[in-house]
This record gives C-alpha cells, structure tokens and sequence, in this order.
C-alpha cells in the first residue's frame, strides 16, 4: 500500500503542478496534511462499526422480534410439542405415503441444514447425467444421477416414458434445502399418494390445489407447493405414518 | 410470466432512479433533506468525534489515502475479530464449526469484506460464529458500502467542478452516506425481510423430527442483519454456504425482488445524479440508458440458455428449462434475474448455483464482470467504471475526427488519457496471469474438485473476474479455501478495490482543475443516442478485445464441444 501511494504522490504532483500553471488558487480549506486523518480514520473505525455492527443490529431487532417473533426464530413448527421441522427448510421425504421433496445435495444424506449448497457440477459434467459410485464429495454414499432419478421417479410413481417429468423433481436445488415442488411435481404424486392412504386422487388434487401458492403478487416468482405443509395436511386427513425406512423408489 | 418480473424491474429501477438521484445530489450537496431533523443531531456528534470539520475539503491525494487507510483499518480490524472467534460468546456450538479459522482464510475474509467484495472461500453455517457475523461483516458491509459512494461522488464533482483543487471531504461524504442512505433504507428494507420470514435470533441450531423421524439440525442465527445491507452496499457475501438460494436468507420471491433492486437503485441513479451536479441532467440520462442496454442484452441471453430445456438431458424426457441449482420459488425467471444483476452489481449475492448454468449463460456473467461491472455496478464504482469507458470512447472518437477529445467541456489531454488507459489494462493485467498461474500450477488445479476441462478453467477465470470487479459470487465447484487461493484471491481483490478507485480519484483531481471549455458546434454531443452508442461500444469493444481468448477457452469451447 505504501508503494502505491508513492506512486500516487508523484502523478499527483504533476496534476498540481500543472494546476498551478494554469493560474488555479488553492482552495480556502483545502487539507493537504494526511497525518491529519489518523484520527478520523482510527476513531471513525470504531465508532461507526458500534453504529454499524452493535446499534444497527440491536435496534432491527428490538422492533423485528416483537414484531415477527414466529419468523424471527427461523419460522419452527411444533407438532404435539414437539419441534418437527421450519416452514422455509426442505425435508427429505422417502416413503410413499408422503409427497417428496427434490433431490438435494446439502450434506451427505441431504437436506442438511448445517451444510447448505448445491452440486456445483456443470451441464456437461458426466456425474450431472450418469451419476458416480462415490458422491462428489468423496464420501461412500453413491451420487444419483439424472438419468438414473428421472427413471426412479416414473417407476415410483407410474409413469410411461412419455409422461414428461417436470425438472424439479429430478434435479438438486442450490441450496439443498428447498422447502418447494412444482404443482406439476406435486400432481404426477397425487396418484401414488392417494392409493397408499386409500385416498380418492380429487380429494388430494384438490388438497395440493389448496396448498399451491401463487406467484407473489401475481407476478413473482413461481407457482409452488410446500411440501412440508403439504404432508403435514396430509396427515391430519388420515392418520400419520408409522415410519418405514425404505428405498425412495 | 418471466417477462413480466423482468420489465417490472427495469421499469421500477428506471422510475426511482429521478428521484434517488435527485436525493443523492441533495444529500452531498448538503442540501436540506426530510430526513434532517433527525440525522443532523447524529452527524455533528460525529464530526466532533472524528475532529473533523465540515467545511474543510481534500485534496484527491488525501481522499485517497484517507479511503484507502479506512479500508485497510477495516481488514485489521475484521482479521483481528476473525483471530479471536474461538473467545467469542454465543451461537453456534463450536461442533457445527468444521472449517478451521485458518490464518489465509481469516487474511482472505478480512480483506473480502473490507472491500466489499465479500468473496467466500467458506459456509457461513460451518464457518463463522454469530458475532462475527453480525458485528464484524455487517459493519464492513455498511462501511466498505459507504466508503465506495463517497468515492463515487467524488468522482463526479471532478465533472462538477471547474478551477478547484479539493473534491470533498471523505469522513462528510462516509457519514452522510451512511446515515442518510444506507442505515435508513437497511432498517426499513431488513424489517421486511424479517415479516417474509428471514430469521433473527442468536439460537443454537435446532434440533427437529422431521416428519420421517430423522433428526434435522437447522442453522439460525442473526441472518436478517445481513441479509438486506449486502445487496444495498452491493457487497453480496450471504450468512450461510448457499447465499441467496437458503430459504432462510431469501424466503420469498418478494425478498429476492427486492434484494434485487435494493442491489441496483442506488447504482443506476448516480447517472442522475452526475447529470444533475454537472449540470448536464440529459448527459446522466443517456449514461443509465447504456447501462440499461448492457443489462437488457445480457438478460435476453442468459434467459435464453436458462429457460431452454438442458442439451445434454434431452432424451430423458424432463420439462422446465434447466433447474439443476436453482429454487422452485424462484424459477428460471427470478434466478437469471439474480444471476444477471449480481453479476452487473457488484454483488455476490446469487441465489442460484452459476455452476451449473448453461456455457454461454456463464459467459454473460463472466464478461460483466470482466468490464468492470459497469451495468449499474457497485455503489460508486459503477459510475465511474462506465465514465472511464465513456472517456475511452471520446478519446477514439476524437482520433477519428481529428479533434482534442472533451467531455462535459473538460479536455482530455495526454495525462488523463494515460489515467483511462490504465484502467482499462488494470483487469487484464490482473486477473489473467492470475488465471494463467492458477491454470499451470498444482496448487491452483488442486481447487478444481467438481468439474475439469472447459468448466473448470471458467471457474478459475470467474474466480478472479470476480475478485478483481469486487464481485465475490463463485461457481462454487472451485475450491478456494487454499492458500493459493485465499492469497492470489486477496491480491486481486485488494488491487481491483483501491486501483479503480485511485485512477478515478487522479482523473477527477486533473478534471477538477481544469475551466470549462464553452460547447461550440465542434464540441462532442454527449446527450445524444450517438454517444450513447459510441460508450456502448467502447465498454464491448475493450472486452472483446482483452477477454475473448481466455473466454473462447472457458465457456465458448465448452459449449462448442460435442
């Protein structure tokens, strides 16, 4: 840094020179001494990062947290008090009774909310399609490729191969914790859903049409269901789940 | 229904951009404000404080260096808080810390914040602890904000200004800055983000059941202090890993609206207020209307890759445009948006994974930020990016007709064209042997964890387009939590921070000194759709001319290949 304000000084002195040549008067108040700015900097430095980094986040939140408290603490559902998941986080979704989230690449398993992120691998990167027997990160677990998710979501779910498979459902989201499906993701489950909770697939259309949002103010964003929400309404129809830890397909 | 997102935020931006601009120019003018009655009180406690006189200005030797010392106090400051983490109290459990505090990374994030570059070679969830967050990056967030507009204002009283050796006083223009732009609007702006559901709370991570009974840990933390003054101060860098994609940090497609807007407003009304404290409001008029044909070209682009169904997954059967790394809520639409106005902005705030974005996609975003990010840009440098280019046009210009080159009445003489010149070269000279380096050495090809080839030589040159235009948004398939990285990295941010910054300082200094030339029938139009197009095509004729090799080996061979 010092090197460059040398430098600095010296083009800097033609520019006056040159200004001087021209008949320019020195300003009234102009500062030219740097030691002068020692102080501002060094008490500047301190006293706008306790304005900046103490006040700032101190007022925010003596008005937010009374104000939104169920958002401020990360929008957490309790179920018969017990804490079982936040509106905004994606969870990981395997038996068939349940609609299912995207695939996701946070942690190693999956909608790891310590571990947000996405694959990072590039269109043309062979894993993105075929999949790889390690996943990417170096662990054991095998990372799933497209091809192999998109043949698993039609076997799960019935369809010919020339039922289009919307892309959500067979892609990872960028943050690994994507709380959303398409409606059209949602619609291709109904029938599956309905058969494992003896359900009829328009009573279920119609609760997946009651749990779709809209685009935000008509014209935001995307149309999406919250599939956490969703299944949660799910099971207040029927009775829940015993859990069965089986294959996702 | 993408193109509807699309036109309502150019026209939203264009729309505030009189006004804010006017505002702007008020606010460093020192014209009275309605917010006065309240912050004047605060600003004189300041002043006291600082022993700084209001009336005194500076040369541009010692607003520089007073912008530069600030800047570096700031990286000593946020480097000595990173040491200390470990002693810090409060949230998260030390468990959830699995990237150590290496002595490079802390050297890394100290500089990426102080100089609003915000580049992260980290996750914020399994790397930082809330204080630091909260008192260390939200305040460099604010400051390094700041301290890019008093720059940019400076700037433009270089134009302003005829027969006059100051160009202000840096601590009046930080502090009006601060508490008449940024601290009002982050205030206001956060509070939304906290009613749409961005948390605020200093919780441990949550333990939940989730409905499959698997245990779930959710990261928490003060997110919604941060959240908003990124994208205002266009520095970008998000509380955890996944930036702007995290539910968390961007819940809604209203909060990434306005996180967009908030990124641009304040960048595309400089040109206005440029043109109004010159004197010249159509000369600012046309300056926004190039950006916004920069912007608008690299949109159309970037949406038509993104929207269309991936290449090399047709034969699956799949529908949607290409949602590898990208939100349900957002959609292609929202996502490229992001993508297109992070990239131009200075701000590393994407909500989308760049990564896995089609090749010519990445090619869009990549060369934004090669030019400098000059598409509104970063607060501050934005404008005097795109005024640079403008000079560069004036001066080919004036090659051609045989004229000295002026612009605004102030003439372009040998010295100042040496100043644009330079800082044409400063980019290339930067960020490709950096590239080059990181190509041909191990240690820069040990980073390339996720993809090879094409993709990963791009990830190495958007690495360092991005340090250098103090970006910070990464393809994140790179690993550049290395020593490598997190020192060239450095290098390029702190160089593409303060090199900028002092050529445009010097330039003002020599322009500010100048008279005004009276405008003859000879003079350069500089209102006219003409020079809109010359400025237009200087900015892309630089960037072809500088970038296209390193380009068509990145993301034009990539696409290109079978």
């Amino acid at each position: 840094m010092r090197h460059v304000t040398a430098q600095e000084v010296q083009i800097n002195d033609q520019s006056q020179s040159a200004a001087s040549q021209a008949g320019v008067a020195e300003h009234v108040h102009a500062i030219t001494g740097l030691r002068e700015q020692i102080r501002p900097a060094v008490v500047g430095l301190v006293l706008l990062t306790l304005l900046t980094g103490i006040a700032f986040p101190l007022v925010l939140a003596a008005l937010a947290v009374p104000l939104f408290p169920h958002q401020s603490n990360g929008s957490l559902i309790t179920r018969e008090g017990q804490i079982i998941g936040s509106e905004l986080i994606g969870q990981k979704f395997l038996n068939p009774p349940y609609f299912h989230s995207r695939p996701s690449a946070a942690g190693r398993a999956g909608y790891d909310a310590t571990a947000s992120g996405g694959t990072n691998l590039g269109p043309a990167n062979p894993k993105l399609l075929d999949g790889a027997k390690g996943s990417i990160d170096g662990s054991t677990l095998p990372f799933i490729g497209v091809w192999q998710l998109a043949v698993g979501y039609r076997r799960a779910n019935g369809l010919s191969p020339n039922v289009p498979v919307p892309i959500d459902a067979v892609t990872r989201s960028g943050s690994g914790l994507d709380p959303h499906i398409s409606p059209a993701n949602a619609a291709l489950q109904v029938p599956r859903v309905a058969r494992e909770r003896h359900l009829r697939e328009e009573t279920l259309q119609r609760l997946v049409d009651e749990y779709t949002q809209g685009r935000q103010l008509g014209f935001l964003g995307q149309p999406r269901v919250n599939v956490l929400a969703l299944n949660l309404a799910l099971d207040r129809l029927t009775p829940a789940m015993p859990p069965s830890h089986g294959n996702r397909f | 229904m993408r193109w509807v997102e699309y036109v309502a935020f150019l026209a939203i931006l264009v729309a505030l951009a009189h006004p804010v601009g006017t505002y702007l120019a008020r606010v460093f003018e020192k014209q009275p404000t309605f917010l006065d009655w309240l912050l004047c009180p605060i600003e004189s406690v300041l002043y006291r404080a600082l022993g700084v006189d209001r009336n005194k200005e500076m040369t541009p030797l010692v607003y520089l260096a007073s912008f530069v010392a600030f800047g570096a106090l700031g990286a000593v400051f946020l480097f000595v808080l990173l040491a200390l983490q470990p002693f810090l109290p409060a949230g998260p459990d030390s468990s959830h810390l699995t990237t150590p505090m290496s002595g490079d990374l802390a050297e890394n994030i100290a500089v990426s914040f102080s100089t609003t570059t915000t580049w992260q070679s980290y996750g914020g969830e399994s790397t930082l602890r809330y204080l630091v967050q909260a008192v260390g990056l939200t305040s460099q967030n604010f400051l390094g904000g700041a301290a890019g507009l008093a720059v940019g204002i400076a700037a433009i009283r270089g134009f302003a200004r005829t027969r006059c050796s100051t160009l202000g006083n840096f601590w009046v223009d930080l502090i009006r800055g601060l508490l008449w732009v940024l601290l009002p609007v982050a205030l206001v702006g956060s509070l939304v983000f906290v009613w749409q559901g961005v948390p605020l709370n200093i919780s441990p991570y949550a333990v939940v059941h989730t409905l499959e009974e698997d245990p779930q840990t959710i990261a928490q933390g003060p997110v919604a202090v941060l959240e908003l003054i990124k994208n205002l101060g266009t520095n970008g860098g998000g509380f955890f890993n996944a930036n702007g994609a995290h539910p968390y940090a961007n819940p809604t497609p209203l909060t990434n609206f306005l996180g967009l807007l908030a990124i641009a407003v304040v960048p595309a009304a400089l040109p206005i207020t440029f043109g109004r404290m010159v004197g010249r409001p159509r000369a600012g008029v046309v300056l926004l209307a190039v950006m916004v044909a920069l912007f608008v070209i690299g949109l159309v682009v970037c949406d038509s890759f993104e929207a269309a169904d991936p290449p090399r997954l047709a034969g699956l059967g799949l529908a949607g445009g290409n949602m590898e790394g990208k939100e349900v809520r957002f959609g292609v639409g929202s996502s490229v948006l992001a993508a297109v106005v992070t990239s131009n902005g200075a701000t590393g705030s994407y909500n989308s994974m760049h990564d896995s974005y089609q090749p010519l996609s990445v090619l869009v975003l990549t060369l934004n930020m090669l030019l400098g990010d000059v598409a509104f840009g970063g607060l501050g440098s934005g404008l005097y990016s795109l005024i640079m280019m403008a000079l560069v046009g004036i001066f080919i210009a004036g090659l051609m007709v045989g004229r000295t080159p002026e612009y605004l009445g102030k003439t372009i003489t040998v010295a100042e064209a040496k100043l644009v010149a330079l800082h044409v070269l400063l980019t290339p000279l930067v960020v490709l042997p950096l590239t080059a380096w990181a190509a041909v050495s191990p240690a820069g090809r040990a980073g390339l964890v996720t993809n090879d080839g094409s993709r990963g030589f791009t990830e190495i040159v958007f690495a360092f387009a991005s340090c250098m235009a103090n970006n910070g948004q990464n393809m994140a398939g790179l690993d550049a939590n290395s020593v490598f990285y997190n020192v060239t990295t450095a290098v390029a941010m702190v160089v593409g921070r303060f090199g900028p910054a002092a050529l445009a300082l010097l330039l003002a200094g020599r322009l500010a000194a100048q008279g005004r030339k009276p405008t003859t029938i000879g003079s350069l139009p500089c209102d006219t759709v003409t020079f809109g197009a010359l400025v237009f095509g200087a900015v892309l004729l630089q960037g072809a001319l500088c970038f296209l090799p390193a380009l068509a080996l990145g993301p034009i061979a990539e696409y290109l290949q079978p």
